[in-house]
């Protein structure tokens, strides 16, 4: 589905993705994680192609991304990312933008078509309900399920996440992730996703690709990832893994400062 | 499909009462002349002084506020659209100060003077296209169209120009400078006819040209990033958006001089009235402008006839007013803008 083949990026000085290589099957929910600058949001632009690798190639189906015709590429690929500006339009105008890649050459106006596949979007991500309210007026959650409606109405195959739950409460969080889910199940949409939330990834995601300086740490399940000798040596802190003792997944507490002090003088204390 | 059905309302409203103004703008004047007898002038059998004031004089000149209202109107939608930013405008990016600057050249220096009455609009025109051509490059790099960059840079070059242009005012004779104050206020007065036909033909071939970047424009909204993802080539969109404005806004002022406002507010005022969506503001703000200008062209002409107000001062102040009026009355924080 989505191949990336030896992919370097940079920004002005430096590598930001540094040689990555990485494959994504059909119907699969990835996410990536990482420390903050370990190159996540840079591996989601370049799949994307909102940002031209310096060397190496991003296949989509087997074709280079950069060799496809722009719209041809934006009824494949979706992308929902934290930095698309919101303006002050309807939810439904706003959806049936993602009908924009599949307008005829010299078509103007959408058709009932356009209409009804837009309205199923916003149906499968319970948006009609705000359908006629300002983006700029609805809630957080309301605004990412908008454009998860969105990036549907394109009718993708691969979905893009740069962060869906970030300034999402833990109750909206699960609502959105499960949304996220059903559609990959149901639609068989192929889904990557970039998460902050270790815990959620490991409970959502198939598979993980750890990031670090640039580079794949670690990909695999959950289980092989979230190993706390690997996560201590990413994330340059003192971890701890445990599990979800409902879904059984494993799942990551900090442990701060003070109780590592407290924690070293017992030891000595006890020695 | 009900939105469809609005749309086509609304544009016929806006044609209706375009027409109106039109009508008005030929009727009234110095003298007023029945609308029969302009009927029959256009028909070819009114009397002599009739006909020479009808399609000599009135129709031109409705004609030229309506290419010069429509062009810079839509120049404004246009930059508006692809730089994202409200308070853009046609002469924001420097292009009128460079045809300010073309033409002081012409009259202090006599630069082109050998083309006669069309050296003025010449003189214009090469400075207007000049100037757009220095913001592009500037405001391009590795091949990209940097907006901020040239927006920056249009504003610097704005100064630039108009620093130049008093300059050259300060050391002009004192007969020039009546010249080049009065075409720096505007004027649609007695446009030669060939001069009509490339603005008229301009302004509407740039509207059918801009249309077929309606839904770019509409993706736009999403940032370039977003608008990339819905397939839309945005490096060239951004490259015709530029060379249309720039054409339009080079060419209206060339042809009628500095004519403020009308590219920053009808802009506004269209999108209030319609909405965001280009599909229908393109074509509403083009009306929108042509109206304005021949309203504030009819009232320039007769509010002190027979003396005339220069057109750049009505349309400000008309324009301004109207404009926080409007912003004013909006209820919601929330609003389209």
């Amino acid at each position: 589905m989505l191949e990336l083949e030896n992919v370097s990026c940079g920004y002005a000085g430096g590598f930001a993705l540094d040689g990555i290589s990485l494959g994504i099957k059909p119907g699969e929910l990835v996410g990536i994680v990482g420390p903050n600058g370990s190159g996540k949001t840079t591996l989601l632009r370049a799949a994307s192609r909102s940002l031209r690798p310096r060397s190496g190639t991003v296949r989509i189906h087997g074709e280079d991304i950069w060799h496809q015709r722009p719209a041809l590429l934006a009824r494949t690929l979706a992308v929902v990312s934290q930095t698309a500006d919101i303006v002050p339009m309807t939810v439904a105008e706003y959806v049936l933008l993602g009908r924009i890649p599949h307008y005829g050459h010299f078509q103007f106006l959408e058709t009932h078509a356009d209409w009804d596949i837009a309205r199923r979007a916003m149906e499968m991500t319970e948006c009609l309900p705000f359908k006629d309210h300002l983006m700029t007026a609805i809630s957080g959650g309301e605004r990412q399920l908008a454009l998860i409606a969105r990036a549907l109405a394109q009718e993708p195959k691969l979905l893009l996440l740069d962060e869906p739950t970030s300034y999402l409460d833990i109750a909206h969080q699960v609502r959105l992730l499960d949304l996220i889910r059903r559609l990959n199940r149901e639609l068989t949409l192929t889904v990557v996703m970039v998460m902050h939330d270790l815990n959620a990834a490991s409970e959502y995601c198939e598979r993980l690709v750890l990031m670090s300086h640039g580079q794949v740490r670690a990909v695999g399940e959950p289980d092989e990832v979230m190993d706390y000798q690997v996560l201590e040596e990413v994330y340059e802190t003192v971890l701890v893994v445990g599990r979800n003792s409902i879904s059984g997944r494993p799942c990551v507490f900090p442990v701060s400062e003070d109780v590592q002090k407290r924690r070293q003088s017992r030891h000595a204390a006890s020695k | 499909m009900k939105t469809h059905t609005r749309w086509g309302l609304v544009l016929l409203i806006q044609v209706v009462v375009l027409g109106a103004i039109a009508a008005l703008g030929i009727c009234l004047g110095s003298t007023r002349v029945p609308l029969r007898a302009v009927l029959a002038a256009m028909g070819g059998h009114a009397s002599e002084i009739d006909q020479s004031i009808i399609l000599g004089i009135r129709i031109p000149r409705v004609a030229l506020a309506f290419a010069v209202g429509g062009g810079l109107s839509l120049a404004g939608v246009l930059l508006q659209g692809m730089f994202r930013n409200p308070l853009v405008e046609p002469f924001t990016l420097g292009i009128s100060g460079g045809a300010a600057l073309g033409l002081c050249a012409c009259v202090a220096f006599g630069v082109g003077s050998g083309l006669g009455a069309l050296a003025f609009p010449a003189a214009g025109f090469v400075g207007a296209m000049a100037t757009a051509v220095l913001v592009y490059g500037l405001g391009t790099r590795r091949g990209m169209l940097n907006i901020r960059d040239v927006v920056l840079v249009g504003v610097m070059v704005s100064f630039v120009c108009s620093s130049l242009v008093m300059l050259v005012m300060a050391l002009a004779r004192a007969e020039d400078l009546y010249g080049i104050v009065f075409w720096t206020m505007g004027s649609l007065e007695e446009p030669r006819r060939g001069l009509l036909a490339v603005a008229l033909g301009v302004s509407v071939v740039a509207l059918a040209a801009a249309y077929r970047l309606a839904v770019p424009l509409n993706a736009l909204a999403l940032g370039e990033d977003g608008a990339a993802h819905l397939g839309i080539d945005v490096e060239r969109t951004k490259r015709l958006l530029f060379v249309l404005s720039a054409l339009l806004t080079g060419v209206c002022v060339s042809v009628a001089g500095i004519i403020g406002f009308v590219g920053l507010v009808v802009p506004h005022v269209a999108r209030l009235l319609v909405g965001r969506d280009h599909r229908i503001l393109l074509v509403s703000a083009f009306l929108c402008g042509a109206g304005f200008l021949m309203l504030c062209d009819l009232v320039a002409r007769t509010i002190v006839a027979p003396l005339e107000l220069p057109i750049g001062v009505v349309t400000g102040i008309a324009g301004g007013t109207l404009f926080v009026y409007m912003l004013h009355r909006r209820q919601s924080p929330e609003g389209r803008l």
